[in-house]
């Protein structure tokens, strides 16, 4: 193929990526750039870093993301090393994607009749003389309801990266007296290391900026930078404020890009 | 290196039954001693993967035991055997170099790493790779990646290696030369080689002793040269080399009626007038003048094949003959075929090899005396 039709097939996804990948960022950071009469300045970003709040509410979206990455992956990472070993894989498959396809407001409303004190989980509770119990508006209700939404984007990639591993080289590690554990450590993990770091971007990046369920399922008394920036946008209408906490996201969500992509370097040995 | 008869493993009635009912072996019993080069060789499905697996400990046997220096290792995990495998495909860790690679099982038994470096250093040096310790696996050859999957076993000091097809992925000269490595790599070492192959040139040109398979069972265990020179039965002659498989008929001890004539034979210990088979070797018939032959054939086709001509020719009864000559014959016309006594290996139907071992003895034994 020629050169010009090489840049003839990538015009439309130019365009697409442009208008609605590059231009928007542009205009965020302009507008954290900037304030409410259009002067350039830096005090959004003075705010940012000085008000504790804003540093708070950092520190609690990474907190409640890296809860969330943390609790799905150790469901989905022994689940997706079962699944390799099951018979009538694509069924399975098609169990843990199905919920999926069900919009996230509807799970989200499902979960608040389960989780309510009517609800149930409490009904269930009560059989044992429990209860009602207040679930729902929890940290443990958020994270929990957060968790069995990402778990399908967390099986999958690791499924398809264990799926890959030759079983021959399983054996060779026990072959050479690896115990299932060192078997698990040193040849099993890291092999299939680049599923979870799939998994794990899937998981992190959008979970820092969640907002629909800390206010559905959390109450808002989850506060993370995204409930953050649907406030200003949406209720104070200070977007440029809204626009720097997008920013700052952005660069984080960067950050844990390089830092789970980057490989470590191997010492060389002299013999 | 001191060749010491020592029974290292053997297997005791040993069946395999997978779960869809297909019978992988049938009681096998064999015994392997310590510091020997055996080969397993039989077609694919004969069961020779599957003993080399329930010797590494990967499958259990069905029924029967394995027993290792002695002791029974029947359900002992793979991880607690003192031995290593070479697998078909090498299966090296890929994200891990060379050196990581062969260090793996000492870094599992928690060796420091100043102990493992000399040993490593060690065994790449016996398989001719040094200076390769820093290099990625993805940058190696499927040569050089053979040899780091036997450095990866060696450096264990394992009492028995087991390599399942390891030179099969490997081209024709790199297999040549490897067998020659395998063979000065197991005198060197003095441990036990069990070898997997389906390539009979391979066995015959490396093993002290060949165990044919076929059908989950063993059909003959010998020394390469009694494997070849004397087959026990139909298969064996066919799998190991080129031979011309006739029926025939034992007259009397030492004398046997083929292709409609009767011929002095090495042969004895069978029934007068029992049907027999008679195998001889392509290489073992020498072309003369018609007069001069013991047999007369008409040859119908002729290949040069570098190093002898391979001739097809059929006989009166239209039975076809394979001789492999240095010289070559004009097509079509008569030719006598020549041989000696000793070139006919007359093989009964359903031998078992002690009645087979024990039939040579007696009359081997009886025309010493």
């Amino acid at each position: 193929m020629s050169n010009r039709n090489k840049i003839l097939f990538m015009i439309p996804y130019l365009l697409w990526i442009i208008l609605f990948v590059i231009l928007p960022i542009l205009l965020i950071l302009w507008y954290s750039l900037t304030n409410q009469s259009q002067q350039f300045t830096l005090a959004n970003f003075e705010l940012f870093f000085h008000n504790g709040t804003f540093l708070k509410m950092m520190l609690n979206s990474f907190w409640y993301a890296f809860l969330i990455t943390f609790v799905t992956l150790l469901v989905s990472y022994p689940a997706a090393y079962f699944l390799t070993k099951m018979k009538n894989q694509q069924i399975w498959l098609l169990l843990i994607i199905l919920p999926t396809w069900i919009n996230l407001l509807l799970k989200a409303y499902a979960f608040i009749g389960i989780l309510s004190n009517s609800g149930l989980a409490n009904q269930f509770l009560q059989l044992f003389g429990i209860g009602p119990v207040n679930i729902l508006f929890t940290d443990f209700s958020f994270i929990f309801v957060a968790t069995y939404i990402e778990i399908p984007f967390m099986i999958l990639p690791i499924y398809n990266a264990i799926k890959e591993i030759n079983p021959v080289i399983i054996q060779a590690s026990e072959d050479l007296g690896a115990s299932k554990w060192q078997t698990f450590k040193y040849v099993l993990w890291p092999l299939s290391w680049s599923g979870v770091e799939s998994g794990i971007q899937a998981i992190f990046i959008p979970s820092l900026s969640l907002f629909m369920l800390t206010r559905l399922i959390g109450g808002n008394r989850v506060i993370t930078l995204g409930t953050a920036i649907e406030e200003y946008f949406l209720t104070t209408m200070n977007w440029n404020m809204g626009a720097t906490i997008g920013v700052v996201l952005i660069i984080l969500m960067v950050a844990v890009m390089l830092l789970t992509g980057s490989k470590i370097k191997r010492k060389k040995v002299d013999l | 290196m001191g060749v010491n008869n020592m029974k290292i493993i053997e297997l005791k009635h040993v069946k395999k039954v997978y779960d869809d009912g297909f019978v992988a072996l049938n009681d096998i019993n064999l015994e392997i001693e310590s510091g020997k080069f055996y080969s397993l060789l039989g077609p694919s499905g004969s069961g020779k993967s599957t003993i080399l697996r329930i010797i590494a400990g990967f499958s259990r046997p069905t029924e029967g035991e394995v027993y290792f220096d002695g002791k029974d290792i029947t359900d002992l995990d793979p991880a607690k055997r003192q031995i290593n495998t070479v697998f078909q495909n090498y299966a090296l860790f890929p994200h891990l170099n060379v050196f990581e690679n062969v260090a793996f099982g000492l870094k599992i038994k928690k060796m420091p790493l100043n102990e493992i470096k000399p040993l490593v250093k060690e065994a790449l040096h016996t398989v001719r790779l040094d200076g390769y310790a820093n290099r990625e696996i993805s940058e190696l050859s499927g040569g050089q990646q053979q040899r780091v999957a036997i450095a990866r076993a060696i450096v264990n000091k394992p009492k028995v290696l087991l390599l399942d097809e390891s030179l099969s992925a490997l081209d024709k000269r790199l297999r040549k030369e490897m067998q020659f490595e395998l063979r000065a790599i197991q005198e060197k070492l003095g441990i036990t080689f069990i070898f997997v192959t389906h390539d009979q040139e391979e066995a015959l040109s490396m093993s002290d002793e060949i165990f044919v398979l076929n059908d989950g069972k063993i059909e003959q265990n010998g020394t390469p040269v009694d494997i070849y020179d004397e087959p026990i039965n139909n298969f064996v002659a066919r799998f190991i080399g080129d031979s011309n498989i006739l029926p025939g008929r034992m007259i009397k001890d030492f004398e046997v009626e083929f292709a409609n004539k009767r011929f002095q034979c090495a042969d004895a210990g069978m029934k007068p007038n029992e049907r027999v088979e008679i195998v001889i070797r392509p290489e073992d018939l020498d072309i003369t003048e018609p007069e001069k032959g013991k047999l007369v054939v008409i040859a119908k086709t002729q290949l040069f094949l570098g190093d002898h001509f391979e001739i097809k020719a059929l006989d009166s009864d239209e039975n076809e003959w394979l001789i492999h000559s240095t010289n070559g014959c004009e097509l079509n016309e008569p030719i006598g075929l020549f041989f000696d006594p000793e070139d006919i290996h007359v093989m009964r139907k359903h031998e078992s090899q002690e009645d087979f071992d024990a039939r040579l003895e007696s009359y081997e034994g009886e025309r010493d005396e």
